[in-house]
């Protein structure tokens, strides 16, 4: 039995309809708990507005923000699992009708022409990364991941005599860097190690974990509260206007590397942290988490 | 121009109602932090637009669009296109990457632009001097403000694709906008960034 390329068209409508319209619970309690502590008027009155917005866009149906993003789609590929027909296909096929009943606005573009596809799919666009799993299912999670946040990405091969330091230091300076452009207060992914391309990807799974979640090493974890604090700390608030509420959570994910260097990568996710998941069953049933 | 000042917030204008079009003695009244609400027409400009305005003036030919005593709003919209386009939701898109073209287009007599993120040390200058204010609006909050657009009043260049092409807005009590940039100078950005610096200074 494998699983049918409507069933995984259907899925990814449903999830991007999801995604763009309500925020993961995580996100909306931990925005609810910085408007509590805020206390800085600027920063209270966005931070305002951002809870109200999130609610009038569940009550109407409307995506939160206008900026729809770049499709972006983890998928988990199950041991047992077939697709009847072409996955990137299949997934394509779902972004295009989301974007046909004006969820999604045309944001893809060819790179140099700038000439918009109109469909937000195109030269391998959706990004589909692929991990395979042990599971029974097929699972996928859609992120719309929006411009302003990717724009203000960041990489940098570290020296091994830069440590944890020159992590710190790297990630500080990227943050004051990027001020109010990536919509703080942010979430923040860093990946360390690999190499150059697979410390970035590091850093973009990162943004997958939910808020509060700490690295299991506890090295990693503690540098991970070390740094959201410091972050904080820098009074860029939200929107870069000013306040203690610039980034909501920091998120380390690490791979072994080359013993002479040390690849760093960061990558932000805005307050509207969307975000998407749905397991497809070799029976075709699908489950919405 | 209602101004309602509230002791909360000591020294800020909390609340200052604004009609369309703008003068520029009464956008030189703005300070940082002030918060506006507006009330009128406003045009969406992102780069697209900005480039091909400043190329048709460049060449010496018309631009459909009035900009003395406008207001630029940096945002792309998702619409609906039934016999007429529906706007669902707008919000400011980041006005960074439209500092190559923002002095030469204030010199065009734009008193705001409505944004995210902040400009750049050559906008500011040229705010004070041609009289015109950065607007930071919630970057994100695209359902509220498109609850305060009224109509969709005309819609110019859409071969440049939805996102970038000139929207036509007629808007009502649209905010709240932090004047984050204003004609005397002051940027919030420089300023929260100076003291980041001094923090990052201190660290390492």
């Amino acid at each position: 039995m494998a699983i049918e390329s409507g069933v995984i068209s259907n899925t990814i409508f449903e999830l991007v309809k999801k995604a763009v319209i309500e925020l993961p619970e995580d996100v909306v309690q931990a925005l609810r708990h910085a408007y509590q502590k805020e206390a800085h008027p600027i920063a209270k009155e966005n931070l305002r507005v951002i809870l109200e917005n999130i609610q009038l866009a569940k009550q109407l149906s409307k995506p939160i923000c206008q900026d729809t993003g770049i499709p972006i789609i983890f998928a988990k590929l199950g041991k047992k699992i077939q697709v009847d027909g072409n996955l990137f296909d299949a997934i394509a096929q779902g972004i295009k009708k989301a974007t046909n009943d004006n969820i999604l606005r045309p944001n893809i573009v060819e790179v140099l022409t700038r000439k918009n596809t109109g469909t937000n799919t195109g030269n391998q666009i959706p990004i589909i990364d692929i991990e395979l799993s042990n599971e029974d299912y097929l699972e996928l999670t859609f992120m719309p991941k929006g411009g302003g946040s990717e724009n203000m990405s960041a990489f940098k091969m570290l020296t091994p005599a830069e440590g944890p330091d020159g992590v710190k230091k790297f990630v500080l300076e990227t943050v004051i860097n990027a001020g109010g452009k990536p919509c703080p207060p942010t979430i923040v992914g860093v990946g360390l190690g690999g190499t150059a391309d697979y410390s970035l990807k590091l850093a973009k799974k990162a943004l997958l974990r939910p808020i509060g979640q700490r690295n299991a090493d506890q090295n990693l974890a503690k540098l991970e509260e070390s740094l959201l604090k410091l972050i904080n700390e820098t009074g860029i608030g939200p929107m870069g206007l000013g306040g203690n509420t610039t980034s909501l959570d920091v998120f380390i994910e690490v791979a072994d590397t080359h013993v002479a260097g040390l690849p760093a990568a960061i990558c932000f996710l805005c307050w509207a942290a969307r975000k998407a998941t749905a397991r497809i069953y070799v029976d075709n049933k699908v489950k919405f988490i | 121009m209602l101004i309602i000042r509230l002791n909360l917030f000591e020294g800020i204008k909390l609340k200052i109602s604004m009609e369309t079009p703008l003068t520029e003695t009464e956008v030189r009244e703005l300070n940082v932090s002030d918060i506006v609400y507006l009330t009128g027409t406003i045009l969406t400009a992102r780069d697209k637009a900005s480039a091909r305005i400043l190329e048709l003036i460049k060449k010496g030919k018309d631009v459909p669009i009035n900009l003395t005593n406008s207001v630029l709003f940096h945002a792309g919209p998702i619409v609906k296109k039934n016999e007429e386009f529906e706007l669902l939701v707008i919000g400011p898109t980041t006005s960074a990457r439209m500092n190559k073209y923002q002095p030469d287009i204030l010199k065009l007599g734009v008193r705001a632009i409505i944004g995210k993120g902040g400009m750049d040390s050559n906008t500011l200058k040229a705010m004070r001097k041609y009289g015109s204010v950065y607007l930071a609006a919630t970057g994100g909050c695209a359902v509220i403000l498109g609850q305060k657009v009224k109509r969709i009043k005309k819609v110019y260049w859409l071969d440049l694709g939805i996102p970038d092409a000139i929207w036509e807005l007629e808007v009502k009590d649209f905010g709240p906008l932090v004047v984050a940039m204003d004609s005397h100078g002051h940027s919030l950005y420089d300023d929260i960034k100076v003291e980041a610096e001094k923090l990052l200074a201190s660290l390492f």
